[in-house]
This record gives structure tokens, sequence and C-alpha cells, in this order.
């Protein structure tokens, strides 16, 4: 088995291989390239240094939008996964139509986000005209907008992600924490969270960097309004780089950092949560 | 183990075939052109900034294609994206060989794809030197359609409410007769203007062409075409304007930023308002309204003399040839648009189908009725307003002032309102710095 894996390995993987290195390796080694030069269009750049970072650092709705980003990745990490795992402690109950509950919560997971963003801005702005404002006229409204959209969409997946730990939990464990006289509480905090660790690392970090990647719901909810207040890390690179004339070597420079910021802060999360996985 | 062979290989063809695809459709875009007529020398991909005309360009290619056996490819930008889909396009090695600029603005990131024009046939047949787009000596750019833009109106409304357009002389007078319809409007059955939708479909009436006006006006002052420092004389009168239009539209001032173009044009075609602001190119949208009841006015924001402005008339597009295609494309090129504005079906095209209003000697009475209209004026002698909004910084100018213009709607008050002008006058000087 071993050999014929290692035989038929190159069929497998180098389409998918070559398909990441000409939709990843190339586009991103070109762009760090990118980053520094003065340019129109990609293939025809003419290099400037770091001219291009000093403006983006300069630049006060970049320092805005990264902590709007960050509050709302933080924000939407606690309520997806607090939401995502009180589900699939529920779903994994004995009660009737569990499979029905599971399909249903996963499916907006299947809608793109352009979608569902201009979906939940009809909805909202339904709701909000009621009381003569609108999305687009306050930041915090598309904060909380967001959230709940993306609540919306990934709180199924995450959730599908829990069951499959919680199912993974071996029956003697809890047999023997049952035995001990544990509570349901103590159950669940002493035995459930730690043997289920690893899918929390996962969720965790699909959420942080989800919430940090955010464009398209961005884009469709509120693109930025009220003057970009509203405006993600990703939306302000978007509109850097076709803003201004001359402009686009900047927004490549702010892809450059938000890639770096995201990163570092994918891995701290990693590391941390991976510290408290038990070996099973 | 033969089954599974045989598994393992249809699995990864399936694999391959998936990547094939993906990658075929992309480049497909760019280079369809390849597989057809290889006898003809160059070929033309068209890079259309019209989704209005999209249709109509399709046709005309086919129809060259037939005549010369060139082979000639048309895409269209969707509304609002078109420097976005140049950048790309022009990155790929089947660039566009012809495009459009909307002006100096945009003749500044692309001067150096600019072919040079002076000398083509085409640039002969242009009626006034002035529909050149001009780079130092260079000849970068040929406008190929002349538009107006104002107030269209409803006539049959309009009377129904006891007005015509003779009573609107100016601001004075067209504010009196939009109070008046608002006022009445419940009795009437309609408002006086459509939405003043904010979303990115319609805001630019409002942040570009609207704010042509007080741009206009000052540059005439100043007897200048353009400034890196704004100076907003005329900011109080695009602030009596924009609260005439919000005031009195179909809907309430606090839901513009979510309304939409196809809002505004919905409004107007079902007879719920009298007045919306857009141009000649609108007419197809809009001529189920009728003819005979079409109308357009200029748009007046109460400056002295006003009486004798007209419409705003100039254009955003100029066409230009990519001077990084090969020498044959480019000929290709020139002598594609040359037969757009010579030829029989060419001109048809552009005049009868498109309504475009084209400023070469072939040009055909038009069958546009808001063009006729905006005509008028022009036969009467009154001064059209240039376009000057294509001397705007950069996008961001424009979308700073459009945010402030819908938060200024919501809650309109003075602060408000300084927040426009400041979007206008230190926004302009400090995107006029930023853009290099």
């Amino acid at each position: 088995m071993e050999k014929a894996m290692r035989r038929y390995m190159p069929i497998f993987v180098l389409p998918t291989f070559f398909a990441f290195i000409l939709g990843f390796i190339i586009p991103f080694v070109m762009g760090i390239g990118l980053s520094f030069c003065e340019f129109t269009t990609v293939t025809d750049a003419r290099f400037v240094g770091l001219s291009n970072y000093v403006e983006a650092f300069k630049d006060t709705i970049f320092r805005h939008s990264f902590w709007y980003t960050a509050l709302f990745a933080v924000a939407s990490l606690i309520v997806i996964n607090v939401l995502a795992f009180a589900l699939a402690l529920a779903l994994t109950q004995k009660l009737r139509g569990t499979n029905i509950f599971r399909t249903i919560f996963f499916m907006p997971n299947l809608i793109g986000g352009i979608v569902l963003g201009y979906i939940w801005q009809l909805i909202f702005n339904g709701i909000l005209s009621r009381y003569s404002t609108a999305l687009g006229l306050n930041e915090w409204y598309g904060f909380w907008g967001l959230i709940i959209l993306v609540s919306w969409q990934q709180i199924g997946y995450m959730m599908i992600i829990y069951i499959a730990g919680l199912q993974a939990i071996p029956g003697d464990v809890m047999e023997a924490a049952q035995i001990d006289g544990a509570s349901r509480i103590q159950k669940l905090f002493r035995v459930t969270i730690p043997m289920m660790m690893p899918s929390i690392t996962i969720c965790m970090f699909l959420s942080i960097t989800n919430g940090f990647k955010l464009f398209d719901q961005n884009l469709s909810l509120t693109a930025g309004e009220p003057a970009k207040m509203s405006e993600m890390m990703a939306l302000n690179i978007f509109n850097t780089f076709y803003g201004r004339t001359g402009w686009e070597g900047v927004g490549q420079a702010k892809a450059v950092i938000f890639f770096v910021i995201v990163v570092a802060i994918g891995l701290i999360q990693l590391r941390a949560t991976r510290s408290k996985e038990v070996q099973q | 183990m033969k089954t599974r062979r045989v598994l393992s290989a249809v699995l990864a063809a399936a694999m391959i075939a998936g990547l094939a695809a993906g990658c075929g459709g992309d480049a497909g875009s760019g280079s369809s052109g390849n597989g057809g007529d290889q006898s003809a020398k160059g070929k033309v991909y068209y890079l259309n900034f019209k989704p209005e005309a999209d249709e109509y360009w399709q046709e005309l290619a086919k129809a060259y294609t037939e005549e010369t056996g060139v082979e000639v490819t048309v895409l269209t930008a969707a509304s609002g994206e078109y420097e976005k889909t140049l950048k790309s396009e022009m990155a790929k090695t089947d660039a566009p060989t012809l495009f459009q600029v909307n002006g100096p603005v945009g003749l500044a990131s692309w001067k150096d794809y600019c072919y040079d024009l002076s000398g083509s046939e085409i640039a002969g047949q242009l009626t006034d030197d002035s529909f050149a787009l001009m780079d130092g000596d260079k000849m970068a750019g040929i406008a190929y359609v002349i538009e107006n833009y104002g107030i269209i109106y409803n006539k049959a409304l309009l009377e129904k409410a006891g007005y015509t357009a003779d009573d609107i002389t100016d601001f004075d007078s067209f504010k009196k007769v939009v109070e008046d319809i608002t006022a009445r409007k419940d009795e009437l059955g309609f408002c006086a203007f459509t939405s003043a939708g904010m979303d990115g479909s319609s805001d630019w009436r409002f942040k570009t062409h609207l704010a042509n006006l007080p741009i206009y006006y000052e540059y005439k002052d100043e007897g200048i075409n353009t400034t890196d420092a704004i100076k907003g004389t005329y900011l109080d009168n695009y602030r009596q304007i924009w609260d005439l239009y919000i005031n009195n539209a179909t809907c309430q001032p606090t839901e513009i930023s979510t309304k939409t173009a196809d809002d505004a044009t919905a409004d107007f075609v079902t007879e719920e308002a009298v007045f919306y602001q857009n141009g000649t190119w609108e007419y197809n949208n809009i001529a189920d309204v009728g003819d005979e009841n079409l109308g357009i006015l200029p748009i007046y924001i109460g400056v002295d003399g006003e009486e004798n402005q007209g419409v705003c008339t100039g254009t955003e597009n100029y066409w230009c040839v990519n001077a990084k295609a090969s020498e044959d494309d480019i000929q290709a090129t020139l002598d594609f648009i040359n037969w757009c504005v010579t030829s029989e079906t060419g001109v048809n095209a552009m005049c009868k189908e498109m309504g475009f209003v084209i400023p070469f000697p072939s040009n055909l009475e038009s069958e546009n009725t808001l063009v006729n209209e905006a005509n008028k004026y022009m036969e009467e002698g009154k001064t059209p307003v240039t376009w000057v909004f294509s001397t705007m910084p950069s996008e961001e100018w424009k979308n700073g002032v459009g945010s402030a213009l819908t938060a200024y709607a919501a809650d309109q008050t003075d602060a408000n309102w300084e927040k426009v002008v400041s979007a206008f006058v230190d926004g302009w000087a400090t995107e006029a710095a930023a853009s290099k």
C-alpha cells in the first residue's frame, strides 16, 4: 500500500501543486516585488524602494481599518465559536431530527459572500428604515451587521468540526467521569473541552483568520460607508489599489503588511491553543 | 488492483481536466480571437466602457469581421469597474488594443500606453480639435461620443402639475415649481424628484455630475481649466440644489444610501416623479415614458446669469490605442475605429443603435429624443456647461464627497455640510497632492 502511494503520489499531488504555484506562489512573490515598485499594470513596474511602505504607514484610514478589523476578528471569533460549540453539543444529544438540523445550520455556508452581503443589506436596511436610518450611516451598525452575517454564515461550518470532535471523544472517559460523580458542568470543562482542544484550535484559527481576511461581505454589505469608517483591511487595500492614480504600489505594500500581521496572529493563536491540547 | 489503478488514473485525469478548464476559461476572455481567421493581419481587442452599448458593439464587431476578415473582440467592463478591468486586462499578453480614458486625470495613469494618434485617419475626421485629448504634443485620445446631462423631466406630469418648462428659467423658479409639487404630491399622485440614490450604481450622478457645476463656475470665474486647490466658491449653491433633490424626492433623505440607479429609473418610468437628473445615455432605459413626454432641463444652481446656461455637454469617452500592442494590431485598430465613424454600417450602429452623437462629419441626426431636446438649448444660443469633472483629482475624492453628501442627507445640519465642504475643498488639495 505504502509503495503504491509513493508510486502514484505525483499523479495526485502534481496537478494541485501546479495550481498552487500558479495561483499562489507566483502572485505572492510578484506581489512582494511589486510592493517596492510604482506601476500601472502588474507586468510593467519601476522600482521605487520603500516609499510605498512609508505612504502605507502614514495612512490614518489604514490604521483605523486595522483596529476595526482586529475588533471585528475578536468579536466574531467569540460569537461564532461559542454558538457553534453550543449547537454542536445540542445536536450530539439524543434528539429527533439532529441530521436535519445539522444540514440546515450548515446550509448558509454554501452561499457566496457577495450574495449574502446584499441579502443581509436588504434585511438590515428594511429594519433600520423604520427608524429612519440606514446601514451606511453608522460604522457600528455595519460592524454588528457584519458580525450577524458572518456568524450566520460560519457557525454551521464550525459546528460540523465540533460535532466531529465530540463524536471522537471515547465513551469510557465520559463513563469514568460519570462514575467518579462529576457534574454536567464539570464533565464539560474538565473532560469534554480538554479532549476537544484539537477541534477548538482549528476552529479558532479558521475564524480569526477569516475575520481578518473578510472582504466580499464587507464590500457588499457596507462598502466601507460611512466615509471608510467600516472599511476593513482587505477592502482598504483594494480601495487603495484602485482609488488613486499612482497608488497601486501602496496598495501592494499594505497587502504585504497585512500578510505579515495575519500570519503572526495566526501563529500566536496556534501556539497558544496547541499548548492546551492533551494526549488522548 | 487493476480497478484501483484505473480509478486513480480517472481521478487524476479529472483533476487535470478541471485545472485545464479553469485556466482555459480564464485566458479565454482575453484571447478568444486566437482561433479565428489567421490570414488577416492584426486583430482588434476593444475594452468597452459602456455596458448599455455592449450588445451593439458585439454586433458591430461581428459585422466588421464579416466585411474585412479582421478579428474584433469586444469586452465590456461592468458599470463602475472599468479602471479595474483595464488594469488587469492590460497586464495580459493579449492586452486590449483599444481602450478608453475619461479625460486628463484618467490619461495620467495611462499616458505611457497611449499611441500618438495625430496624423491618423480618424484624427483627420474630427470636426473640432477640442475633441482630441492631448498630452503635450501627443494626441493621446479621440472623443467618440458627445453627451449631455441635465434634469430629465416628464412633460405630461409637469403639465398636470400646472407648469411647463418655460416656467423654469433659473434656480428660484425651479425651486418654486419643485416645492409646489411636493406640497401637492398626495393630490397629484407623484413627487418632484426620483430618489437621489447614493448606492454605488447611482452616486456618480451627484458626487461627479452634479459636483461638476460648482467646479465649472469656479473655473469660469478664475479663468482656469484645472487646479490643484479648489476654493469651493459655489458650494452654497451645491447645497441648495442638493437640498432640493433630497427633500422633494420619492424617498426619505435617510434612505438614499440604499437607493440604486434602477430605483431612480423605475421612479421615473412608472411616473412617480417628474424630474430625474441624468443624461442622454439613459434614453433607452426611460423611452417607455414616450418620446413626446421627454424633455431635459439645465441644472440651475442659483448663479447670476444662469438663464443663459444650457445643459452640461461634453465627453468622458476618449478612445486610446494601446501603444504597446504590435504594429499590426495597432494598424488594425486604427482601421477599425476609422471604419466605425466613416462606414455606413459603423455610423449607423453608433448613431442609430447606440444613440450617440459623434464628433465626426458623418454624424446622423439622432433618434434619441433627449439629444434633440438638449440640442435645442444650443440652437437657442445658451452656453453649454462643459464637463470639468474629468479634472477631479481621484476616485478617492469623489468617494469622500459622496460619503459626506449621504451623511448630510440623513441629518441636514450645518455641521454636516461643513464635512461636505471639507471633503470637497481639503479633500481636493490632499488628493491632488497624493496623486502622483
